[in-house]
């Protein structure tokens, strides 16, 4: 019996022998674990129109703006395999604000985990600029207003286009593709003392292996970097990256911190559940945060929010938010088609077109909260388990997703999809 | 080796991190260096929960706090050896 073989049937046997239950190994998975050989290892996923490959096969029902998404969610009901993303936002903004919501929006659509978009929105230009820019990508979208013609009229139409690309989705064709075709982002939440001993640099880890084989790799947390900006400044691959990432950084300050602040960070930084979980100062948090882009990974690019990558395969860097679903969704709308979460004390999240891999090393919270789990680390706290060993876990995990293994997050029904709001509307 | 109750990231760090569950005053605590695997004993003055930081080292209030080999901020009062280093004895230096 091969090494694989036997740990297939061990887990199989008692699948709750080493923490986290959910990480159990079914006879579905392929024998050889892409860790083995991970340079050459492959996934089943979707060839989308634009060559992007995609982990999901998803038909999207896309509100432009809050008034839309009770038509959006009505259409959902009628046509299974289809998925609404309702959210807060998109009348009366403007300015860099409005560009954002709208590449935000635009960037989910023409996700590659996404096969086909409906779009509604209340007037017909601004669901035209949706639809024209998911367009762009080659796949299947269509807009509908619902002005002039009421809810029922526009679900009803909706419903029919939908269903067309549901039956038209589900019969495209899985085709083998290489890991290096994979972008995978990472940002971690509910962070403690374990996270920056071990799930974070577990994800560092997997980043060293992979980034040098091709992935397009992303972090970003810019007001969780303060206190480690200095090393996070020298991560840049160039002055002239590091000079545009510090100038995001130091705008952050100015902008966001100086203009806004009540009397210090400690209120938000570190939060009320970091500070349970045993991190003192914002530096201590920020330390443990930069652990996720490993020893060796340089970024290549600081990206706007949402901006898709431009420079080719590598890591970089966007600025984010430091709040789970709203950094997880402007990721996804990079083109992102698989996030890491290195977790401490237990975050929850997931997102309605990007599995979400939560990590964690925290042995209270595997006891605890298992079923949120899907890489368990904690024998890194043991000294069981070294850091190479769980990158590794890691690597076999995101091949596992993207072969088709639903995440905690999916399997419980976390969709969270939380646009990001730069100032009030008009 | 048996598993550590205490994991330290650098050798110059002045705070180690409770890696086990239910840490009670007067254990015998395992501590080991992550950087290079060396080992040390140190008696825990406090019960500790997981996650949280122990001193290393006798702090006096005003001293500079390492951990990753890094300043994570400073402390707020005297803490001994052994004792729980956390937000009652200790803060950021940025504001």
């Amino acid at each position: 019996m091969s090494e694989n073989a036997m740990f297939h049937a061990q887990t199989a046997q008692n699948p709750f022998n080493g923490g986290a239950p959910d990480q159990m190994v079914t006879t579905a998975t392929p024998t050889e674990l892409a860790s083995i050989d991970y340079k050459n290892a492959t996934f089943t996923g979707w060839r989308r129109e634009n060559g992007r490959v995609g982990v999901r096969n998803l038909v999207v029902l896309l509100p432009l703006d809050d008034l839309s998404n009770a038509a959006c969610e009505a259409v959902a009901n009628n046509v299974k395999g289809t998925q609404a993303l309702p959210h807060a936002y998109g009348r009366l903004q403007f300015g860099a604000d409005l560009d954002l919501h709208f590449r935000t929006l635009i960037g989910i659509g023409s996700n590659p985990n996404v096969a086909a978009v409906v779009v509604i929105g209340i007037e017909d230009q601004w669901t035209n600029t949706v639809v024209e820019g998911i367009a762009k990508t080659g796949k299947p979208v269509v807009g509908f207003g619902i002005e002039g013609h009421g809810d029922i009229a526009t679900i009803a139409k909706a419903s029919y286009q939908a269903k067309r690309f549901v039956q038209w989705a589900t019969e495209l064709p899985r085709e083998t593709c290489s890991i290096s075709e994979l972008w995978v982002s990472t940002k971690c939440g509910e962070s403690d003392t374990t996270t920056g001993l071990s799930s974070c640099p577990t994800v560092g880890n997997m980043y060293d292996k992979l980034i040098p084989h091709g992935i397009y790799g992303v972090f970003g947390e810019t007001s969780e970097i303060t206190g480690a900006e200095h090393l996070c400044k020298e991560r840049a691959a160039s002055p002239e990256v590091a000079e545009k990432w510090y100038k995001i950084w130091k705008s952050y300050q100015d902008d966001v911190i100086e203009a806004h602040k009540t009397n210090d960070l400690s209120d938000s930084q570190p939060t009320k559940g970091n500070i349970v979980g045993g991190l003192t100062t914002i530096e201590e948090k920020a330390l443990g945060n930069l652990e996720k882009i490993g020893r060796e990974c340089k970024f290549i690019d600081a990206l706007d929010a949402a901006e898709a990558p431009a420079k080719g395969p590598g890591l970089y860097y966007m600025d984010t938010s430091s709040a789970a679903a709203e950094c997880v969704t402007l990721m996804a709308a990079a083109g992102y088609v698989i996030h890491t979460f290195p977790t401490g004390q237990g975050n929850v999240i997931g997102n309605p077109i990007v599995p979400v891999i939560k990590i964690t090393g925290n042995p209270r919270t595997i006891r605890t909260m298992g079923e949120h789990i899907d890489v368990d680390v904690s024998g890194v706290l043991r000294r069981d388990m070294t850091i190479p060993q769980a990158g590794d876990a890691l690597i076999d995990m995101i091949i596992r997703t993207a072969n088709g293994r639903l995440t905690a997050a999916e399997s419980l029904g976390h969709r969270e999809f939380v646009m990001t709001k730069l100032y009030r509307s008009a | 080796m048996s598993a550590p109750h205490l994991l330290v990231h650098e050798k110059k760090d002045t705070v180690g991190v409770v890696v086990v569950e239910g840490l009670k005053a007067g254990t015998d605590m395992l501590c080991v260096i992550t950087h290079d695997n060396s080992a040390f004993h140190l008696t825990s003055k406090m019960d500790v929960p997981i996650g949280h930081k122990v001193a290393l080292v006798d702090i006096k209030a005003g001293d500079t706090i390492w951990k990753y080999g890094q300043d994570i901020g400073v402390a707020k009062a005297d803490i001994a050896k052994g004792e729980h280093l956390h937000v009652h004895n200790a803060k950021t230096k940025r504001w």
